[in-house]
């Protein structure tokens, strides 16, 4: 008798588990789904699909078929002027970047985590650009190299700067829009840069005053070594967001103006993300605008790996 | 504290001042630029202007031209933002506590590609993307090019993954003990997410809101691929990109255009700042 009943309620039990395992299973899918679906919708199966074309000819003109061409694409966009001309200036434009964005940053935030009185809103102010959009920011930015700038410059005695707009030369062009990339970042990273100098122990600082050593001193044997970890986020903050720029590109610039370019005139402040777009909206050849947005994926790619690496090993060490 | 180090405060608190005022000129100059004519901007951008009712003007000149179509783009916006973010964060938040949760290969294996997907870049999904979302609107009838949807899903998907990734890093740290009472007292699944765990996100909720929030509200490149240029539905940076096109000679206009595409995300940062600057430097990060 009790045996029966014990079986009766062992095959119960497990009937409930394994009803509750498949509820589990469900309620699994379920909260998934919305986000899987989308997801997939945008990023997974366009991936797919855009390596695979990639190596087609795919072409933003009717075309009865797209056909597998192998890697003439990569081969094609190697040898295009334009695409080693945008990979030359977006090096450049990224290399600034850098310099410019981090040493105003770093400044700022020494000077807002000093004891001002006003240091939350001196952030905020500082940060402000920050928010606004690229689009309209390059706008603002228009406005004041084409109409600001002659005029104070004028008023002012630099003749150069009031006979020569920014924006009408290829190279002050490129430094125009580092100038409005870090007016828009610097107080972003200021204030990664703020959370590290906190983090800098009052008494440490203290200790070292008392034991003789002078602001200079304590400012490379303590500050410096201890905002470390924040340089290698912000250094490879910056150098991602400057080398995807596109939408202060598109509004400041719009790529021009032309220039020389291994006997050929081309447009001459078009950065690399603009370089994939405009091969596809203006040389209709999306096929070779993806085998490029590919080998520029794959340098991203190899930037966040060196990230990765370096942080682990500094954490290893620490 | 001595009076030299009083008097270096003082010249550090001037000198930051001087530079936040220089730092914000760009925007002053927004402000009364929009307030003149055109013939004024261009004699002397500098100057005050001699009678702010041109402000009103301009405004009015701006609301009721067709070819920026303000008052129909910051509707736009609103309505692709609010649910997009409503989206995002419920639909992050679910699958971010299914994965956590669930201890099994695919499981971790979904996980992973949602967080290895940050790295790939827009320029490699967009042509595709659109490419996709024609044959998927071909087959299945729903539209998702040009309409509300479609981008509303895009922005779903692109911002799941970051978003995934820092609600999976919180709950973390929400002891497993509180659910388990939760189901020990018979509460069912559904119930335990939205009334027990839900509400402790609280803190990370506003993070990944705020993130998600200016990145959409700012976008360019996704809204004009996915829903064009010109159509229907625009989103203010389309519709000032639009304006430039065609009037990028009347400064006036254009710098009308630009105020008041500023005004509502300045004000949400003033409103929000302390929020605003934390959640972002959060996101960074991590």
């Amino acid at each position: 008798m009790t045996t029966i009943t014990q079986r009766q309620q062992d095959e119960k039990n497990a009937n409930s588990l394994l009803k509750d395992q498949r509820n589990q299973k469900i309620i699994f899918w379920i909260f998934l789904a919305p986000a899987l679906f989308s997801f997939s919708m945008v990023q997974i199966i366009p991936f797919a699909i855009g390596v695979y074309y990639s190596f087609t000819n795919w072409s933003a003109t009717a075309q009865p078929s797209i056909d597998f061409v192998g890697l003439t694409n990569y081969f094609e966009a190697f040898k295009d002027p334009t695409f080693l001309y945008a990979t030359i200036i977006t090096s450049i434009y990224t290399l600034f970047n850098i310099i410019l964005v981090n040493v105003i940053a770093f400044s700022l935030a020494l000077l807002v985590t000093s004891t001002l009185k006003g240091r939350n809103i001196y952030r905020a102010g500082f940060f402000l650009p920050n928010v606004i959009g690229g689009i309209i920011l390059g706008y603002i930015w228009k406005f004041i190299f084409n109409q600001f700038v002659p005029s104070i410059a004028g008023a002012a005695g630099f003749t150069y700067l009031s006979e020569n707009l920014m924006l009408g030369d290829s190279k002050t062009a490129l430094m125009a829009m580092v100038i409005v990339s870090t007016w828009q970042s610097a107080g972003y990273i200021m204030m990664i840069y703020v959370a590290a100098l906190q983090n800098v122990p009052k008494d440490l600082l203290e200790a070292a005053q008392i034991d003789g050593a002078n602001a200079w001193q304590r400012f490379k044997n303590i500050i410096i070594p201890m905002v470390m970890p924040a340089f290698t986020v912000t250094l490879f903050l910056t150098l991602v967001s400057s080398f995807k720029q596109f939408d202060v590109n598109v509004s400041l610039t719009n790529g021009g103006p032309s220039t020389m370019f291994m006997g050929k005139a081309i447009k001459g402040t078009v950065l690399l993300a603009m370089n994939i777009s405009e091969t596809s909206t203006i040389s209709l050849n999306t096929a070779q605008a993806q085998a490029k947005a590919i080998v520029f994926f794959l340098v991203l790619v190899t930037f966040s790996l060196i990230q990765v690496y370096v942080t682990k090993k500094r954490e290893v060490e620490l | 504290m001595s009076n030299k180090r009083i008097i270096l405060r003082n010249i550090s608190e001037v000198l930051t001042i001087a530079l936040v005022i220089m730092f914000l000129i760009p925007l002053f100059l927004v402000l009364i630029n929009a307030s003149k004519t055109n013939n004024e901007i261009i004699q002397t951008p500098l100057a005050m202007p001699t009678s702010w009712s041109t402000l009103i003007t301009n405004i009015q000149n701006i609301l009721s031209n067709p070819n920026i179509g303000y008052s129909q783009a910051l509707f736009n916006s609103v309505i692709i933002t609010v649910f997009s973010l409503t989206g995002i964060t419920i639909f992050s938040a679910m699958a971010a506590w299914v994965l956590l949760r669930t201890r099994t290969k695919l499981s971790s294996a979904i996980f992973t590609l949602f967080v290895a997907a940050m790295v790939i870049p827009f320029q490699v999904v967009m042509f595709p993307l659109v490419k996709w979302f024609g044959i998927f609107q071909g087959f299945t009838g729903i539209p998702m090019l040009r309409s509300y949807f479609g981008i509303i899903v895009a922005y779903i998907g692109f911002g799941s993954s970051l978003s995934i990734f820092m609600f999976h890093g919180f709950m973390k740290s929400i002891p497993h003990e509180i659910e388990e009472a939760a189901y020990v007292d018979g509460c069912g699944k559904f119930k335990t997410f939205f009334l027990i765990v839900l509400p402790i996100l609280k803190p990370i909720y506003v993070t990944v809101l705020i993130l998600n929030g200016i990145w959409i509200w700012n976008d360019f490149l996704l809204p004009m691929l996915v829903l064009g240029k010109g159509t229907p539905v625009q989103t203010i940076p389309l519709a000032v990109n639009n304006f430039a096109g065609a009037f990028l000679v009347s400064w006036d206009l254009m710098m009308t255009a630009i105020l008041l595409a500023l005004i509502p995300i300045v004000f949400f940062f003033i409103l929000a700042q302390k929020h605003i600057i934390k959640g972002m430097v959060e996101g960074s990060v991590k």
